[in-house]
């Protein structure tokens, strides 16, 4: 009924056209609410976004097209599109015409894998997760095209911050998958989420509600925020040091279009911590499952979203060093450790014993991990030679 | 042929596009560029015929990793600006090792096509059987190759310590 509105709509139009174009019209039908439905949300997003960081900053936000501000997006929109397009005269043309173009494409492409209600998947590849990051890791080129072809120093700097920092936050992405597969023991995202359905007492069975799915999880969206460079790992672009990054030189919808991309990364990457971790579409507690899978997919999406705002609020923004000893030094041998610690977990007996066991292996890793990072940075109260 | 279908020729003609351009394009970014095409191209190839682990492995590795790798080295050693060699630098040497290459290719895959042409289908292979193959039957040589690689990453961390010491 209202669960499978969309699939029921999809089966209901194809029904109408004629058989020999129905394979066309049944891809068109499956891509084209995609390519509306992420768009808006990116939309929303936006006043989200700036109406949140104004809350935080202790001023109003855009509040003057429409009611509170809410068309703020389509005034965005009209004038990034009125806007000249400019490209420098030094430029690489055709490489810097291409970057925003595969950026978007590689945006779009994880979204096939995606499960957003029940049934409400494109493709149900066996190789789903391997599937998401491989398209993911094209985006790094594109990242770096825009930043060489800008012929801009800053532009490049942007762009070889943001390829180093993509490669190191990518270990810690895949590996704290790594748990979440083997405890699934799949790779496609349609099992994994079947495999976190069903509730104990009231708890659901999502691996977030485990140790190990916990200190992954945690770890997961850290690293998806580095991956997609945002706050307070927006070093590639960030606009105190080195303006704007890889997009200084991209002018009018071009500029769009990269923002779009980066906010589209950030959904795809939330929907896949959402599928990994927080049951994909399953409701959170048994008597909330008669509301339809895919409002519970974008209420999920949505409570993302808004901690990714409300960390893009509090937190300032890491130097490099900072950034690269945080990947390698703790991200890294945390995500180890939460491999090693789902493995244990599938073969210890149920039981009191097996959570105990858990959560104090991974707290001494944590304790361990977080002293020897802190220790070599010495945090101290900063003094001032010639400010104060 | 059953191959010769629209996606193929198209995929087909975007990797040889790719390989050509890596080879004839005078900025050396640009030809890297063009060879992350050509690998790209082959990952699709490869998903077009069904083996999806291999495919998606060719994409990761080969446009995620090697791609990056090359651009970094091109950016970091000689400079972006500079062009890459005439192909008709050494045209001997390239016309000598092109047909080595092409007469071994072209040998494996006639051989390959009187095994396979015996009337089964293409066995159906799962990333499960993928994976038991991995850790049962060719776990000796899977940890050999991750010892390799460590020994790889620690000889570059050294190398790369000594000119920092200097």
């Amino acid at each position: 009924m209202l669960d499978q509105i969309f699939v029921s709509l999809k089966y209901w139009l194809l029904g109408y056209s004629p058989a020999a174009i129905q394979p066309a019209v049944s891809i068109l039908l499956t891509i084209v609410p995609i390519l509306l439905v992420f768009p808006v949300l990116f939309a929303l997003t936006t006043v989200l976004e700036r109406k949140g960081l104004g809350r935080i900053q202790n001023r109003y936000g855009p509040n003057r097209v429409g009611y509170f501000g809410i068309l703020q997006p389509m005034a965005d929109g009209l004038k990034s599109l009125t806007k000249e397009d400019i490209v420098p005269a030094a430029a690489d043309r055709t490489v810097h015409f291409l970057a925003p173009l595969v950026l978007l494409a590689v945006a779009f492409l994880p979204y096939a894998v995606l499960p957003m209600g029940r049934n409400m998947v494109v493709t149900n590849l066996d190789t789903g997760v391997l599937f998401f990051f491989a398209i993911g890791a094209i985006s790094e080129l594109s990242v770096f095209m825009a930043g060489w072809s800008s012929r801009n120093k800053y532009s490049l700097l942007g762009a070889m911050r943001a390829v180093a920092q993509m490669i190191s936050y990518e270990v810690p992405l895949l590996l704290s998958s790594i748990a979440v597969i083997m405890a699934a023991g799949s790779l496609s995202t349609v099992e994994i989420v079947e495999k976190q359905a069903g509730f104990t007492g009231i708890f659901p069975h999502w691996y977030v509600l485990t140790p190990w799915g916990f200190v992954g999880f945690i770890l997961f969206m850290i690293a998806a925020t580095a991956e997609t460079n945002r706050s307070p790992f927006d070093l590639p672009e960030g606009e105190s040091e080195i303006i704007a990054g890889y997009y200084i030189e991209y002018s009018g919808f071009k500029f769009a279009l990269f923002f779009l991309g980066e906010y589209l990364g950030m959904f795809a990457i939330s929907g896949l911590g959402i599928t990994l971790f927080l049951g994909g579409w399953a409701a959170p507690l048994p008597f909330l499952t008669w509301v339809p899978s895919w409002i519970w997919f974008f209420s999920k999406l949505l409570g993302l979203i808004i901690g990714f705002i409300w960390v893009r609020g509090t937190l300032p923004r890491l130097r490099m060093d900072q950034l690269m000893n945080f990947a390698w030094k703790f991200m890294l041998p945390m995500a180890l450790v939460v491999v090693v610690s789902a493995g244990a977990w599938r073969f210890l007996p149920q039981g009191v014993t097996r959570w105990l066991a858990s959560t104090v292996f991974l707290a001494l890793a944590y304790l361990l991990l977080a002293r020897g990072v802190e220790t070599r940075n010495k945090i101290a109260k900063r003094t001032y030679r010639f400010a104060e | 042929m059953r191959l010769m279908n629209a996606p193929f020729l198209i995929l087909a003609v975007v990797t040889l596009v790719g390989a050509c351009a890596a080879t004839m394009l005078r900025g050396l970014v640009h030809c890297a560029l063009a060879l992350a095409i050509a690998f790209a191209g082959i990952g699709a190839l490869y998903l077009n015929l069904g083996a999806q682990f291999l495919g998606l492995a060719q994409l990761l590795v080969y446009v995620g990793a090697i791609a990056v790798l090359i651009v970094f080295v091109i950016l970091l050693t000689r400079g972006a600006d500079s062009e890459s060699l005439s192909p008709a630098a050494r045209p001997v040497a390239g016309i000598v090792v092109a047909t080595a290459i092409f007469a071994i290719l072209a040998w494996a895959v006639i051989h390959s096509s009187s095994i396979l042409s015996s009337g089964q289908p293409a066995p159906q292979t799962t990333i499960r059987q993928l994976g038991a193959a991995l850790m049962e039957g060719y776990v000796l040589p899977l940890e050999v190759i991750g010892l390799m690689l460590t020994a790889a990453l620690i000889g570059a961390v050294i190398v790369a310590m000594k000119e920092n010491g200097q």
